[in-house]
């Protein structure tokens, strides 16, 4: 195979630019690294694995500020997924991962392998994935492309997670201008194993076999990696090639043979890792690189579904369904005999060797001869500039908005049919939720939650990312992603246990973005200090933009928790007339980047308060005590649309009403956002003891009817609506926006 | 060699709600000169053999496998022989 | 009775039948693989839902060809009980133990939700501890689940009460005179598209698909041999 470029002319025409590598980079390689000139493999691999997506070159000195432990966490930041103890010797294993760019090219196939991946990650630390999540960020769907595009990548999640057979529980979707050009889809993959089989990407001893598994390696999706750090201009077709295409029955066989084969020989096997971004050339170098040993593979033995394929396209292709495994010298045909019973294909492609170098023959030639820390721990971390963007500057010395109310029942019905407020079953429904029967709660819900079987524990489980608060003012917004994705899981009945994130920005080069990624990331870790919910895996996605303009900052925050019984799961519909309803958390004039703001006025805009983290988890900590003690009947998170909306999605699906004493707040503030708020069913007979625990955090606001008739006292307002026409309302806002035609 | 296309699609009484919405797509183009659509499949066979034990095997392949009688009909031509 | 649950490449709810049967009905079940080529021992046979062979080409199209099939059409011959669910539905239908055909829905999309079911056929194997016309909710979860049969084959199945389970709300998918399930007309086959095993524990929900399995149970072989 002849190379396209000898080394000098690599150096003179400098085509590693396209790829993403800097000058300054590919000098410090040549000069500093290997003191020659990379050839054109060698070149195009640095490429791959110095970028952001696999190096996180530019946001790991913000990602320090993170927490990664407590007495829980059995393996945090940096292996396929991030593990937690769930007591007797069980652990549950999350992670979740943006797919944002090739989502946004060719949404189906986009979404479908974001799923893909996600899931790998987790059967590859040894864990059976039994549930799914997303997190999904849209344009309007006034917009006919946008409709296409949540179509498609609605039917490629659900496709995939469908015939894998692992439920989607959960998720949250929203629709801002700002997803036009770029949306975002986060999945997320939660599964559980015995501690005991816990696995790592690991590669070592010498003459120890590498082998390559699954689907073979064809042209798709070379240099996805890059692709995923570069900015999005216009003239997106010509990226085309750069998307995936998944093949979920493979998966999932690929998924039962590598769990049969770490439950019942894990004595054969070094290490196992998928082969995501960067193919090979990541998976191969980060195991060796773990192990801390050599490596010698000869690509003329990897599976190639393509003639004529280079080293370089090898390497670098992402071709979907693969793993690599690193398995005992003398056990290559046990393990091959494994993957014959699934009809996967099974190759032993190289060795262990001795030393730290990283050797690749194709065509009978050596291609690639660098020390393997090169590739993955040499990286040079990039210094970013950051400054305050001035529209925050300018924010802070305008008025903040105060909405004027006129006619309330009028604004609460508008408000129900929003798209980002309105009832998500067109979504949801496409997706198997209760395959595996372990769904306690499904989608519709604040958390999905998943019974442990054989156990009474259950696990809870939420996304959350809210861009426009983020945008408004990082640190506040990043605080409250993290709150709001604990009063999921706690309303759930829930003890938060950790998180994985998917932090989506612009790019990073722009001072004003590097700052939103900065003082978020601040916002996010003292919250995640103060709930003790440390980040155990997670990923980057920048350069989010279109045509220069980017997203909102949006910080996804993917959390898990851990119900001990899972008699005490909490519904967050009221269930019975009679309950006293109550109010936990103060509210505030909160309507910056409110949903009720965007309806007004078109737009986001004004600065948020910042509140008390400390006291917000002290409640939060009392409401789940009581719940526990089995003293609360129901609880929903208020969120998007404040009280207003969640008083109404509590009744909604049931047979039941509310006759709401909300005399403390006056018309507006029935649609404020305050953050750290719950909406709390009790039952009489529990109310003292309940009371007892909440103290002055929890505020007395009316009861639950045995009429479908929402009745609401708010200081200056009074209302009493229909449940079922609101409930008409919010349930056919989603597909009738998607049926529009203009 | 020769090279055999099937084509399976729905049989004419058996409603398909693809080809419905494909067809209303394409009024919405503003071609409303499409009156009518059918929606279905081609496979590309590579066979070995003589003509008449080509569709032999072409009939017992599609017979078999490839069409559910039911709500399936098919048709072959052969593109190319070589 | 000794249950087997048929495991095909693809399958995904073999869990779902397995723990439903053993863990909620105490029944002496065991998975079979796909490559088996005997079910001898075995008094019944349950096809679980899923993708089995990815549901490329058609639903179940593949599936038919297993190793397995031939012990298993042999077995309903023998008039032991046979059941599919879902994606079993469809390999029952593809391999000729049940008339008809499993189109995609109409919507030509995936529907998972809990839906409303009429039992109208309570005198079966599967049925017995249901009441006539009672009225169930058990979950859908599928793409191709839109019955499909010609006229005179479904005039003939409502003669021979062969319509075992009818949609009894809002039709999911298209199936023609609302039909999610069918037996043969011996009725030791039944094969429908909601998941009685979804359905069997009051933690996720609902139990009204644990009659069904209690039904078979109860009834085991008794009834066969009329």
């Amino acid at each position: 195979m002849k190379q396209a470029m000898t080394p000098e002319e690599i150096k003179e025409k400098k085509p590693y630019l396209d790829w993403s590598l800097s000058e300054k980079e590919y000098d410090y390689i040549s000069e500093k690294l290997l003191h020659r000139l990379p050839n054109y493999t060698e070149t195009g691999l640095y490429s791959a694995m110095w970028s952001e997506h696999c190096s996180y070159k530019k946001s790991k000195p913000v990602l320090r500020l993170f927490p990664n432990k407590n007495d829980r966490v059995l393996q945090g930041p940096g292996e396929g997924a991030g593990v937690v103890d769930i007591d007797d010797g069980q652990a549950v294993v999350f992670k979740a991962e943006s797919h944002n760019h090739p989502s946004t090219v060719e949404p189906y196939q986009g979404a479908a392998t974001g799923v893909g991946g996600i899931l790998r990650d987790i059967f590859s630390m040894g864990a059976r994935p039994i549930a799914s999540l997303d997190s999904l960020h849209f344009g309007e769907l006034s917009d006919a492309e946008t409709r296409m595009k949540v179509d498609g990548v609605v039917r490629g999640i659900g496709d995939y997670g469908n015939c894998m057979g692992i439920p989607t529980v959960a998720g949250e979707t929203t629709f801002d201008p700002c997803y036009k050009g770029n949306l975002l889809v986060n999945a997320m993959s939660v599964g559980l194993m015995d501690q005991k089989n816990q696995q790592e990407g690991n590669a070592s001893g010498v003459g120890n076999a590498v082998m390559y598994v699954g689907a073979k390696t064809g042209r798709d999706g070379i240099h996805g990696a890059t692709f995923a750090s570069a900015d999005f201009g216009s003239g997106n077709e010509s990226q085309h090639s750069a998307v995936q295409v998944g093949d979920p029955f493979m998966e999932k066989l690929l998924m039962e043979a590598c769990l049969e084969l770490i439950q019942d020989h894990a004595e054969w096997l070094v290490g196992i890792q998928d082969m995501g971004a960067a193919g090979i050339v990541s998976s191969s170098a980060e195991m060796a690189s773990e192990g801390n040993s050599g490596m010698d593979l000869d690509l003329d033995l990897v599976p190639q579904r393509e003639p004529g394929m280079s080293a370089y396209e090898i390497m670098l292709s992402e071709s979907q369904e693969r793993m690599l495994l690193c398995v005992k010298k003398g056990h290559e045909e046990d393990v091959k005999k494994i993957f014959d019973y699934y009809d996967l294909e099974v190759v032993t492609i190289g060795r262990i060797t001795e030393g730290h170098q990283y050797v690749l023959h194709h065509d009978g030639q050596v291609v690639c001869d660098i020390p393997v820390s090169t590739l993955t721990d040499d990286v040079l971390e990039v210094e970013s500039e950051e400054k305050k963007p001035q529209r925050l500057i300018d924010a802070e010395k305008e008025a903040n908005w105060v909405p004027e109310i006129d006619d309330v029942a009028v604004v609460y019905q508008e408000l129900l049919t929003q798209p980002t407020i309105a009832d998500k079953s067109w979504i949801t429904r496409q997706y198997d939720s209760q395959v595996r029967t372990s769904t306690v709660v499904g989608p519709g819900s604040d958390a999905g939650v998943i019974r442990v079987r054989g156990t009474k524990k259950a696990l809870s489980m939420t996304t959350d990312g809210n861009g426009r608060l983020v945008y408004l003012n990082p640190y506040v917004g990043g605080k409250i992603a993290l709150v709001e994705a604990a009063s999921n899981i706690i309303a759930s009945g829930a003890l938060p246990l950790a998180i994985t994130d998917c932090l989506n920005y612009g790019d990073p080069t722009d001072p004003e973005i590097f700052w939103e990624l900065h003082h978020s990331i601040e916002g996010m870790a003292e919250a995640c200090r103060v709930f003790d919910t440390p980040v155990i895996s997670g990923n980057v996605s920048l350069y989010n933009e279109n045509n220069g303009s980017a997203i909102y900052p949006t910080p996804m925050v993917g959390m898990v928790g851990l119900i001990k019984d899972a008699k005490y799961v909490i519904p967050s519909r009221v269930q019975h007339a009679g309950d006293k309803l109550y109010l936990v958390g103060k509210t505030g004039d909160d309507y910056a980047g409110s949903e009720l703001q965007k309806m007004m006025t078109g737009d986001i805009a004004g600065t948020l308060a910042d509140f008390d983290l400390e006291h917000v988890h002290d409640y939060l900590s009392r409401l789940l005590q009581a719940e526990q003690s089995g003293l609360v009947a129901s609880a929903h998170d208020l969120s998007e649309g404040g009280l207003a909306v969640a008083a109404a999605e509590t009744v909604f699906k049931t047979e039941l009403g509310l006759n709401a004493d909300f005399r403390a707040l006056d018309k507006k503030q029935f649609f404020s956002e305050t953050p750290g708020r719950m909406l709390v069913s009790v039952a009489p007979e529990n109310v003292a003891a309940f009371e007892e625990i909440m103290q002055d955090d929890a505020m007395p606001a009316g009861e639950v009817v045995a009429t479908q008739w929402l009745e609401v006292h708010l200081a200056n307002a009074e209302l009493n609506l229909p449940v079922t026409q609101m409930q008409k309302l919010w349930e056919e806002a989603l597909p009738c926006a998607m049926k529009s035609k203009d | 060699m020769t090279t055999v296309r099937i084509y399976v699609t729905y049989k004419q009484s058996v409603f398909d709600p693809q080809a419905e919405s494909v067809l209303n797509a394409i009024h919405q183009l503003g071609h409303e000169e499409v009156k009518d659509l059918t929606v279905g499949k081609f496979f590309d066979l590579q066979v070995e053999g003589d003509q008449a034990a080509v569709e032999n095997t072409v009939k017992e392949v599609a017979e078999s496998l490839l069409v559910n009688f039911n709500i399936e009909t098919y048709k072959f031509e052969v593109l190319e022989a070589k | 009775m000794k249950i087997a649950v048929i495991q095909f490449p693809g399958s995904n709810c073999d869990i779902d039948l397995y723990s439903a049967l053993h863990d909620v009905c105490n029944a002496d079940v065991e998975y079979v693989s796909h490559k088996a080529t005997s079910l001898d021992g075995f008094d019944a046979v349950m096809l679980p839902g899923g993708f089995s062979y990815g549901d490329y080409l058609r639903a179940g199209a593949i599936a038919r060809f297993a190793n397995v099939m031939p012990a298993v059409i042999k077995l309903a011959n023998e008039g032991k009980p046979v059941f599919g669910t879902c994606n079993g539905f469809q390999i029952l239908t593809e391999a000729g133990l049940l008339p008809g055909a499993l189109k995609k829905n109409d919507s030509q999309k995936f529907v998972c939700e809990t839906v409303p079911l009429e039992v109208v056929n309570n005198n079966t194997l599967f049925t017995t501890q249901y009441q006539a016309h009672e009225r169930i909710a058990l979950p859908i979860a599928h793409g191709e689940g839109s019955y499909y049969a010609d006229e005179k084959t479904l005039d003939e199945l409502e003669a021979n009460h062969q319509v075992v389970f009818r949609y009894a709300s809002e039709n999911p998918n298209g199936s023609l005179r609302n039909i999610a399930g069918i037996v043969n007309k011996r009725g030791n086959v039944l094969g429908m598209m909601p998941h009685p095993e979804r359905a069997v524990e009051a933690l996720l929900g609902s139990t009204d698909g644990l009659r069904l399995f209690k039904s078979l149970l109860e009834n085991g072989t008794v009834k066969t041999e009329a």
